[in-house]
């Protein structure tokens, strides 16, 4: 059984700056958020502390750049260093997907934040912080009309100023993204080779197998 | 060329080269809890695939189980109750040991995953759970993950990973009166900041590390992750194999012996060599407290709250600024002092029986201060029993702590309970995150007997002055 996820190919739109550095997962979907054991209705909860006045009620912040337009319709989120650091929450990832993000551009990233990514269509792309902030700058002031587009295939995003910068990702992580392949399916292709392994490690380490 | 410790389990778990930097990696061991391993589960059960090897997968309920005592499934949370129900169900259904609620091997995850003797030198172990890393102090290649790649371990047995860079850490001298396994940890944090680790797996070595006892080596590489890092090991010595004989999981007779033997190989070949190395003396390390919002954020308890504007760079000074304004601090004061509402001491990375012995030390004959909510929360069920049979419990109690049932409790928010709001919190855990331990709260990271020390004093404190005229001696 083969399940597909969205592809990744091309996008172009309006980015949405929130450039502080370190935000953590706590901040993009707060534990409290976190009702169910399900991969679904977490957007209306994704920085609720960030972008709601008064969580509780929902009463949204209408200086949170996420809560203006055109930011609102954004599908790229620009950020700062070490994005999606903290607790593992795939959830973060879920709730930015619900919502309707597609790729984020920081600096660096938290590991297990950018893998969550990757395996859920979206893309994370790690620039410069220069061109990040140049970024920020250009989506900031050029509001409806700073269209930003990002080319998996071709490794490269495009400032509305029409500077392209190539960014680096892992030919796997891309192929996954391009094709909206499992990656449960592609390893499964593997199992003879997982289980001459598991063969062959059972006779040399026989203390591991319980 | 020699290789590094973590090559060498890198090697030794290899199914496939994928080619650019991956790896399909054998995973020995899968944990699961109940706020994420459920969403795995779930989603593994939707796409009908099967768990795997059941007999190497275990599951423990610790993230939205209340920590009151007398507590079931029901959690202040309505909806906590579905998480600890699926994940029961899920569970049975695929075939893999829980430890449930009520039974005596419940508990925070990755202290269970020690004190059962499920993780062991060599091995590899996953869990959808960020602190996964904590394990790597028994010399295992532990690593967190999200939910999809947990289910993709639970189906295949295996993981596709980019292969991290090597850093070496070298804690060497001794550690000061006072000083604990807790400041080390966020001393290099302090120091290197909290992206410092950024895509490597961390070796941790060092006269200092070789002289911790065990459970305080978790503690270390607990925090690998605050510092961004892939995850964080110690070689195995002679103290990871007392430790680990005779546990419920451990390997026994000829297959001990064996592991044993193998076990004595896990370290870096002499002449390995790593992408950056750190060293750091001890003698400079003194119990460490943090003031802002980011381990990064550190001071020495004798400190005072940095000025933004002696940032090193734009973005540490904002980031600063933000700090102290979430923080309610004011630069130039002096961390020794502030009043504080509430104390924490729990979680997996300060929890286990040596660290409430320690606390205990503190403690003892000793009153909290008033206005202080201050709780212990044991990091396992064995590790309550243990204190119980001790009477730390009754110490504990006496003092004017609660005593709680053992789970990850307000390390976060877990099944609804939280610090209030604009609280003041120091605390034994690892992420003093905005709004992490309740709406708005402030929480000061610490090590327990830190914690211990400003929860009599109703103020953050040195441990170290209670020396004077007290019952605390180390």
């Amino acid at each position: 059984m083969t399940l597909r996820m969205q592809k990744f190919k091309t996008l172009s739109s309006v980015a949405a700056p929130i450039m502080r550095v370190n935000i953590d997962t706590d901040a993009i979907i707060p534990s409290r958020e976190m009702k169910g054991v399900t991969k679904d209705g977490l957007s209306v909860g994704m920085f609720a502390n960030l972008r709601y006045t008064d969580v509780d009620a929902r009463v949204e912040n209408p200086d949170f750049i996420l809560n203006k337009i055109p930011f609102r319709d954004a599908e790229i989120l620009l950020s700062g260093d070490n994005f999606g650091c903290g607790s593992s929450r795939e959830h973060a990832v879920w709730a930015l997907k619900e919502w309707g993000m597609r790729c984020v551009i920081a600096p660096s990233f938290g590991t297990i934040f950018y893998g969550n990514c990757v395996r859920n269509g979206i893309l994370p792309v790690a620039l410069q912080e220069a061109v990040v902030k140049a970024f920020a700058e250009s989506a900031e002031t050029g509001a409806e009309t700073a269209v930003f587009v990002v080319d998996l295939p071709s490794q490269t995003v495009t400032g509305p100023d029409g500077d392209t910068h190539g960014f680096d990702i892992a030919p796997a992580d891309k192929e996954m993204l391009v094709q909206g392949l499992d990656p449960i399916g592609l390893t499964l292709k593997r199992d003879d080779e997982i289980i001459a392994f598991r063969e062959k490690d059972k006779a040399e380490r026989p203390w591991v197998y319980l | 060329m020699g290789r590094t410790l973590v090559q060498k389990l890198w090697d030794a778990h290899t199914v496939a080269d994928l080619g650019d930097n991956a790896t399909l990696l054998y995973t020995d061991r899968v944990f699961l809890h109940e706020r994420t391993g459920s969403v795995s589960l779930k989603g593994l059960e939707a796409a009908g695939r099967k768990v795997r090897n059941p007999e190497q997968v275990f599951c423990t309920m610790d993230h939205i189980v209340d920590t009151l005592p007398g507590r079931g499934d029901d959690t202040i949370m309505p909806s906590g109750k579905d998480f600890i129900t699926t994940t029961r169900d899920a569970a049975n259904e695929a075939g893999i040991t829980l430890f449930d609620i009520g039974d005596d091997r419940q508990g925070i995850v990755h202290v269970v995953s020690a004190e059962q003797g499920i993780t062991l030198p060599g091995l590899t172990q996953v869990c959808p759970d960020s602190h996964t890393c904590t394990l790597g102090a028994l010399g295992a290649l532990a690593w967190g993950i999200g939910s999809t790649e947990g289910e993709h371990a639970l189906a295949t047995k295996t993981l596709a990973v980019n292969k991290p860079k090597s850093m070496r850490v070298s804690f060497d001298g001794q550690l000061g009166y006072g000083v604990t396994a807790k400041d080390m940890i966020l001393h290099l944090i302090g120091a290197y900041t909290a992206a410092g680790g950024a895509g490597h797996a961390i070796e941790f070595t060092g006269s200092a590390i070789r002289s911790l006892p065990q459970e305080n080596r978790f503690t270390v590489c607990n925090m690998a992750v605050e510092f961004a890092a892939f995850t964080g090991l110690i070689p195995p010595d002679d103290t990871t194999i007392d430790y680990i004989h005779g546990r419920p999981y451990a390997p026994t007779g000829r297959n001990w012996d064996a592991a044993v033997d193998y076990w004595r190989t896990l370290q870096a070949d002499g002449d390995a060599a790593y992408d950056r190395n750190i060293s750091i003396d001890c003698a400079d390390i003194v119990p460490t407290v943090t003031w802002g919002t980011s381990p990064g954020h550190t001071v020495q308890i004798d400190g005072v709250v940095p000025d933004p504007s002696d940032a090193p760079d734009a973005n540490t000074q904002t980031s600063w600024a933000r700090a102290l304004e979430y923080m309610d601090l004011k630069p130039g004061t002096p961390l020794e002092g502030v009043p504080i509402d509430g104390a924490f001491i729990g979680s997996c990375t300060n929890s286990r029986i040596s660290d409430l012995r320690e606390v205990v030390k503190v403690v003892k004959g000793r009153r909290v201060a008033v206005g202080v909510k201050a709780i212990v929360v044991p990091g396992s069920s064995q590790v309550k029993l243990a204190a119980e049979a001790e009477g730390i419990d009754k110490a504990l109690v006496e003092a004017g702590f609660e005593w709680r049932e053992s789970g990850c409790s307000m390390c976060f928010y877990a099944g609804g309970e939280s610090f209030g709001d604009q609280e003041r919190v120091i605390s034994s855990t690892n992420r003093n995150f905005e709004n992490r331990q309740g709406p708005r709260t402030r929480t000061h990271l610490a090590s327990p007997t830190s914690v211990a020390a400003s929860a009599l004093a109703g103020k953050i404190s040195d441990v170290r002055k209670l020396r004077q005229g007290a019952s605390y001696d180390t």
